[in-house]
């Protein structure tokens, strides 16, 4: 069979539009988040600005057909900067009834739907609650609705490749993403290479999908059931050379490049956990960077080989979620009382327990600030979006060489799966964070000893003297230690002004100020987020500002210690507002800190705050003020 | 001298020290804080004059310990050294010696710390056979929290948290150790310094996880617990000092032999007047199938009655630091070009 793609001559009407919102939902075994991503490298590869929102469950195949086993993605795309993956999708793809069901509601009346009608068998409406077929009967009047039956048109294109039913039936996810990539005029060549070379030793499948692919395109170019097709022209986007990534990949990134640029070897122990594990996946894959990664017996394991590491004068690394983040707490302490660097990335994930493993949340920061036995300091930095967990990589390996402390930086499920642009910084702009190892006795009584808690005076960080370095030898460890010397102590005074050290250290950590949105310089409420909310939160307020209200929003990246200018910047308000996703965790910092009134807007849905909604709780805010 | 030279092919990539060293040298200035008559005592003064005999550079040597009496150890070997978390220090020791091969890591440990709350590291640091020497301090009981029974307490031990007697029966530290896969098994006695030095000698010449078990007394919550070892009486009718390459045989006399059970293929203890010379096993360390030594093994168990002491298993396997180091540097000939691995294969460009 030969056909020709991207040269369509049949005339459809072609939309101009700013910015469109496509979910692609079917069954855990529909190859959603694969068809997902490659329309968000087509739109990336098109110079769009992109937002995607991954949404599968935990169970690799939940039974077939049914709603708890529905996956789907969700890209929003546009011609200018965008935020969010967006609220609600104007197209929805869905490839099975109980994808219909699951996602219809999200859908505003007017909404485009395309439906794999092969799925739609009494069998399988009956198994999700459809007492009628609502292809049928009425109930999807208010959309448009194409009906597609996308198994039988991929099965019969690729009859002649002698491919059994079911494999070339499996191939119907990438009909629709050639439909959709007609619908949208996005370029091709990407996905056919793409395809040819994930399916290398398989070429019989691989030009099954490509057949698939291109088949799904010419069905939108030949038949006349699709009239419309849509533009979405390049974002205006800072000049630059830019790339899709996901926060898990820039998180890996980041690591490595924290290993250059501090010129360490990298060590990871770990233990794979949703949904954390792409980070070792990714690290295991950059050995010839001096990564080592450890895929460790246990949580515990996984840091403690880290913190060895640490000893040894890598950078030690660890990376977790969930409950993997309460078995490592005691690791951490350790780490704090022989303050020494080490990076714990906590990748969180719906709570408690086992919760949630595949959605997303921020109710990890107080087990961060506060989860472990005594009292612990950590330094504590959260990524704002998928492409800022590069930099805040960097940022948490400043802090932990820097000041020899662990760091807890947290992203969570949606910035660590959700993808967006990110202009790929110029190597030599990274910053320089080689570090001084310990040479020399430093004894300051002249008995030529060295003090492995002798502290620079500056950062309070104590030495890092390496084993292998003659004349330093010294032992460290969990006990309390001797202020100077580091020899074992009980003397009580030297507790009380251990504690107070350790903690002032942290307290001593130079971080940036935080930065005030606030275009018109005007406004009374101040909304401040931390961690993946930026999005959601700067998309509801430009929403505001759109209706003619005044609104400021600070995003914070470092939680602990807060930027300097914090308290000064919220007694600039007359009201705070704190959105998270947790039962207001950072709120009851700020307010114990600052003394301030902030108020919480929580939701604990394991999904991303909706800008719509936000946008109705800054406005009323605002307005609150106003009367 | 390097230490393949010095005939220390386990210890290769740890630089050596051309001057003299004694025990001395290895001592730190802090007090040493166990109970007096602790068999602590007497495994620190061994290492501490066997560690200058292997010559290497003390700077190169790392103690790592867990929680417990024996995890003190560190603070008193003038070495760099960790003293961690209960039960972690395998752990945290594999990511030592992974990230660095030119040191001589060695954890110091207790019945308490390696097998109840730190089995499970225990176990996977054996698996991989990462290049550790482990000391298993078992002194059949929990000293520092004061009395309580430990998982190789007899059964029926009567302590404060049990006392109608102990329910759990008790691991056999040697029998586990193999199960675990380990490349290198054996055990000593505190009291006995030339037979401890030995072993630890062999364990430390060995390329892998080595892990020795010795039988160190409490004198405080379990005195005597191995006095049937060293009394001069009854140890040489209990004691069966393994040599590789010799025919099993104990006793004043050397009466008695170990020979292997046609029936059960196991071994048991046996009069050589009885038996003859001739069905003696003959102890070979290097035999690749640990069935034989993990028999050993159990010849003994909580009672004592008769208790192989000297090297069960040595065997060579790839060590996990080793294999772990050479995937790195081959790695290495790809070019690390972190500019092209950030732009990755796609991109495109933003006019001004």
């Amino acid at each position: 069979m030969s056909i020709d793609v991207g040269r369509g001559t049949r005339h459809t009407e072609v939309h101009k539009m700013d910015r469109v919102v496509i979910r692609f939902a079917g069954d855990s075994g529909d190859g959603m988040q694969l068809t997902g991503d490659r329309f968000t490298s087509e739109a990336a590869a098109f110079g769009n600005d992109l937002a995607t929102l991954p949404n599968f469950p935990a169970e690799i195949r939940a039974p077939q057909g049914t709603l708890p086993g529905v996956s789907s993605f969700q890209l929003h795309f546009a011609d200018y900067d965008i935020l969010t993956p967006g609220d609600r999708p104007d197209v929805l793809v869905v490839m099975n009834p109980a994808a219909l069901k699951s996602n219809i509601t999200d859908l505003p009346p007017g909404g485009t739907l395309i439906v794999n009608t092969d799925e739609f068998t009494k069998r399988n409406l009956t198994r999700v609650g459809y007492a009628t077929n609502p292809l049928e009967d009425g109930s999807l009047a208010s959309y448009q609705v194409h009906s597609v039956a996308m198994a039988t048109l991929t099965r019969k294109a690729l009859e002649p490749s002698g491919l059994s039913k079911k494999d070339a039936e499996r191939a119907k996810n990438m009909f629709a993403l050639g439909l959709l990539s007609w619908m949208y005029h996005r370029p091709t060549e990407g996905t056919e290479r793409y395809l040819r070379e994930k399916f290398a030793k398989l070429p019989a499948i691989a030009e099954a999908n490509v057949l698939a692919f291109r088949t799904g395109w010419n069905y939108g170019e030949t038949t006349e059931s699709f009239a419309v097709t849509y533009e979405v022209a390049p974002a205006k986007l800072a000049a630059g050379t830019y790339r899709q990534i996901t926060g898990n990949t820039a998180l890996a990134y980041g690591i490595v490049a924290a290993g250059q640029c501090s010129k360490l070897p990298v060590f990871l122990g770990t233990y794979p956990i949703t949904p954390a594990s792409d980070i070792l996946h990714e690290l295991a894959k950059h050995k010839n960077f001096g990564v080592t990664t450890f895929q460790a017996e246990d949580e515990i394991a996984g840091i403690g080989a880290a913190l060895g590491a640490s000893f040894g004068g890598a950078l030690g690394v660890t990376s977790t979620s969930g409950p993997g983040i309460a078995l490592k707490s005691e690791t951490i302490g350790l780490a704090v009382m022989t303050e020494m660097p080490l990076l714990v990335l906590d990748i969180q994930r719906g709570g408690p327990s086992t919760g949630l493993p595949t959605k997303t949340e921020q109710a990890d920061l107080l087990q961060a600030m506060f989860g472990r036995n005594g009292e612990a300091p950590v330094a504590i930095v959260a990524p704002r979006s998928p492409a800022d967990c590069f930099d805040m990589a960097l940022e948490a390996t400043r802090i932990a060489l820097t000041y020899r402390t662990p760091v807890l930086l947290l992203s969570d499920g949606y910035i660590a799966n959700g993808s967006e642009p990110w202009l790929v910084p110029e190597v030599e702009n990274l910053p320089d964070l080689s570090v001084r190892f310990a040479t020399e006795p430093n004894a300051t009584d002249g008995s030529g000893a060295f003090w492995p808690y002798l502290r620079d005076p500056e950062t309070l960080a104590r030495p890092w003297a390496l084993p292998g370095t003659p004349g330093l030898e010294h032992r460290i460890g969990g006990l309390e230690k001797a202020e100077n010397t580091g020899s074992i102590s009980y003397d009580p005074d030297n507790h009380d002004r251990m504690v107070r050290l350790r903690q002032a250290k942290v307290n001593g950590i130079a971080v940036a100020d935080a930065e005030v949105d606030d275009p018109s310089g005007a406004a009374r409420v101040l909304v401040l987020g931390w961690g993946s909310s930026f999005g959601p939160i700067g998309a509801a307020c430009r929403r505001v500002r759109r209706l003619g209200m005044d609104i400021a929003h600070v995003h914070l990246r470092n939680l602990n210690p807060f930027p300097k200018n914090l308290g000064a910047l919220l007694a600039n308000y007359d009201k705070v507002v704190v959105p998270e996703m947790n039962m207001g965790q950072l709120a009851l910092l700020l307010r114990a800190k600052y003394l301030v009134d902030a108020a919480s807007y929580t939701k604990v849905a394991g999904l991303p705050f909706k800008a719509e909604e936000l946008q109705d709780v800054f406005a009323a805010f605002v307005k609150g003020l106003d009367s | 001298m390097t230490t393949i030279d010095l005939g220390l092919p386990g210890l290769a990539g740890v630089p050596t020290f051309e001057g003299a060293q004694t025990a001395k040298d290895y001592k730190t200035d802090q007090e040493v804080r166990w109970c007096p008559g602790c068999g602590d005592y007497a495994v620190l003064a061994a290492v501490q004059s066997f560690l200058p005999e292997l010559g290497l550079r003390r700077e190169n040597i790392v103690f790592i310990s867990g929680i417990g009496c024996s995890s003190r150890f560190p603070y008193y070997m003038n070495t760099y050294g960790m003293h961690s978390i209960h039960g972690r220090a395998p752990a945290i020791a594999t990511g030592l010696a992974t990230s660095r091969g030119d040191l001589s890591v060695w954890v110091v440990t207790g019945d308490g710390d390696a097998l109840s709350i730190g089995g499970n590291h225990l176990i996977h640091a054996l698996r991989r056979n990462v290049n550790l020497k482990i000391l298993l301090f078992n002194n059949r009981i929990y000293g520092l929290t004061k009395g309580q029974y430990s998982p190789t307490s007899e059964e029926g031990k009567v302590t404060k948290s049990t006392p109608m007697g102990s329910l759990d029966h008790p691991f056999n530290p040697v029998s586990l150790a193999l199960g675990a896969e380990a490349s290198f098994v054996g055990r000593a006695l505190d009291s006995d310094r030339k037979q401890l030095t030995e072993v630890l000698r062999a364990a430390a010449e060995h390329r892998g996880s080595a892990l020795v078990e010795i039988y160190q007394n409490c004198p405080i919550f379990n005195d005597g617990a191995f006095d049937v070892l060293k009394d001069a009486g009854e140890r040489t009718d209990r004691i069966i000092p393994l040599r590789h390459g010799e025919p099993i045989r104990f006793g004043a006399e050397g009466q008695h032999g170990v020979v292997r059970d046609p029936k059960t293929g196991a071994l048991r203890v046996a009069e050589v007047a009885a038996v003859g010379e001739q069905a003696l096993v003959v102890h070979d360390v290097t035999l690749d199938d640990p069935s034989y030594a993990f028999a050993l093994s159990r010849l003994s168990g909580s009672e004592l009655d008769h208790t192989p002491i000297g090297v069960f298993r040595s065997v060579s396997r790839p060590a996990y630091d080793d294999l772990a180091r050479a995937q790195v540097a081959a790695a290495k000939d790809k070019p690390a070009d972190l500019s092209s691995l950030l732009r990755g294969k796609d991109t495109w460009t933003v006019l001004d």
